[in-house]
């Protein structure tokens, strides 16, 4: 099963997240910058299903020389190959177009993306790369297990779980469950070591156009001072509720 | 041109993101100076009057017999409704239902695509949230026409009252789905995260999952849902699809009561638009007192059952 894998370079979950003076781009001094965590859960699967049925691990980016150091960790970590799209990211459109260009020029059975991107949290290219592509897409998978000639997915809903089956080729945007916290595989030497001569290519982008644009950012607004109340008091935290929060 | 607002329904009953869907649809037709549509999956007319309630001029009800998982289908039907009623924009709750299916419309009908939004566009223009709960943006559409998903939640709901007419529409051409639901398994007596208007949850500090019965009882006085921490996910005390947080799920009930968690920053993230929070924590350093409303230090076993006795005695008086 020859598997893509779309991975975005976001910054470290435990990052203070700032932005340059006048709001309009990310700040990205002092940032460690990481796999995404739900690409990170679909990587961990992809290899986990190369172990099982054969085949191959390729990784999909669109950005720049600045992401090699988290593409060599997926390399380190896996995965066969990666091809970058030499691109700045700017909207889900334009990186799910250059996806798309690059699964049309290889072919793969499953492509695997993060439900979303923990940054800009669009949460839309998996599906507009089904659109551009035209092949199956489930959303939010927690499941995926395959047979000869199917695919049996979860998907996790608001009030629920479905089971679902369909056919490859097929597109999924996973999260936690695909595989579990204690799957995920740190890099060992010897990963690293293999990471250096796999390869890592570098394409041109095909288009440069986009549909939206980020104006600017802001941060939410400061907390007030948190209202503490004595441990024993707790009538007073439910009246607070009710006559000064009204929230019940 | 018409601002197109896609409501979801379970069994013709709307729910309660369409609320949110409708009265954001009928401020942006507002805000373009002209009129909007509802449209909704299945035999749904008995909603009539209360869509007609929040301003929508005319409910149409798509008849095709289509799978709930089957975004493709699904999609496809409702551009053809954008595209018959002559759409400028479409709006949709950025729910598990919306999510699949807004970028493939927005695909569809050459439009933009602009998610977790929490305030009426102005000039193409649209404040959403961004990295996950840390920040807001505002976010700007090059197309005229634009697939606007909201964050659920997180946009009022208001009445507009006026009249409307209703019918049913046929999508054509629909393929036969790529996907087959096997199972549905629907949590019973439980209330959804994402509808919740109060959340109850807990972290490592209620020390093993025999412990959970506080965090339900308090939940079922309060009528709210349950979540946890990662921490508490990833162990397995609780389901995955209980983690809220950056990684997890994301939520803004009014109310937010975090028992024995720390709150670290991911956590914060997918919590924080939450308009009231609580922290209950032995650690009176807990970075969680930085981000709450109201803070207890205290050991949640002796705070929790206090909270739990001064509520149904305030339940009584009330």
């Amino acid at each position: 099963m020859n598997i893509l894998v779309c991975i975005s370079n976001v910054p470290d979950t435990t990052s203070a997240i700032n932005f340059s003076s006048e709001g309009t781009s990310f700040d990205s001094n002092g940032i460690q910058f990481i796999i995404n965590p739900y690409d990170e859960f679909g990587l961990t699967k992809a290899i986990k299903l190369r172990e099982k049925h054969g085949g191959s691990v390729t990784v999909a980016h669109v950005g720049l020389v600045t992401s090699d150091p988290t593409l060599r960790k997926a390399l380190a970590i896996g995965a066969d190959k990666v091809i970058r799209v030499d691109l700045e990211p700017k909207d889900s459109f334009s990186v799910a177009k250059e996806l798309a260009n690059v699964i049309e020029q290889n072919s793969f059975d499953l492509i695997i993306c993060g439900r979303e991107s923990i940054d800009y949290n669009g949460g839309a290219v998996p599906a507009m790369l089904s659109e551009f592509l035209s092949l199956p897409f489930i959303n939010a998978c927690t499941f995926f297990e395959c047979t000869d000639d199917s695919v049996k997915m979860e998907r996790e809903i608001e009030d629920g779980k479905e089971t679902i089956e369909s056919k490859l080729p097929l597109i999924i945007a996973g999260q936690k469950g695909l595989v579990e916290e204690s799957d995920l595989l740190i890099p060992n030497m010897r990963g690293i070591m293999t990471a250096r001569s796999k390869p890592l290519e570098v394409c041109q982008a095909i288009t440069n156009d986009t549909q939206t644009h980020s104006v600017n950012f802001e941060k939410p607004a400061p907390k007030q001072d948190c209202k503490m109340i004595e441990a024993g008091n707790e009538e007073e935290l439910i009246n607070l509720l009710h006559h000064e929060a009204k929230v019940i | 041109m018409s601002v197109i607002i896609f409501l979801e329904n379970t069994g013709g009953k709307l729910k309660k993101s369409a609320f949110e869907t409708l009265t954001y649809g009928y401020k942006t037709a507002q805000e373009l100076q002209t009129n909007c549509i509802a449209v909704t999956i299945g035999d749904c007319f008995s909603q009539q009057e209360t869509v007609a309630k929040y301003g929508a001029e005319k409910l149409i009800c798509i008849d095709n017999s289509l799978l709930d998982c089957d975004n493709q289908s699904t999609s496809e039907a409702i551009s053809q409704v954008y595209k018959k009623e002559n759409g400028v924009a479409l709006v949709l709750s950025n729910s598990s239902y919306g999510k699949p299916i807004g970028p493939k419309i927005a695909v569809q009908c050459q439009a933009s695509f602009i998610s977790n939004v929490i305030e009426v566009p102005s000039s193409l223009r649209v404040r959403k949230k961004s990295f996950s709960g840390k920040a807001f943006e505002y976010a700007q559409s090059q197309l005229e026409n634009v697939v606007y998903a909201i964050s659920p939640n997180s946009f009022y709901v208001e009445e507009n009252p006026g009249s409307i007419s209703s019918e049913t529409f046929t999508a054509s051409n629909i393929g036969e789905s790529s996907v087959k639901l096997i199972n549905l398994e629907k949590s019973v007596g439980k209330v959804s995260l994402a509808e919740a208007e109060v959340v109850i949850s807990a972290g490592r500090g209620l020390k093993g999952p025999e412990n959970w019965h506080m965090v339900e009882e308090l939940a079922d006085l309060l009528n709210a849902g349950t979540a946890c921490s990662k921490p508490v996910s990833d162990i397995g005390w609780r389901p995955h699809s209980e983690h809220v947080g950056q990684t997890g799920v994301a939520i803004a009930p009014n109310l937010y009561i975090a028992i024995g968690i720390s709150g670290a920053i991911q956590h914060l993230a997918g919590v924080n638009s939450s308009k009231v929070m609580v922290a209950v924590n032995i650690d009176p350093e807990a970075p969680f007192f930085k981000a709450a409303d109201y803070g207890i230090v205290g050991d949640a076993f002796e705070v929790v059952p206090r909270i739990i006795d001064s509520l149904k005695k305030f339940k009584e008086n009330n």
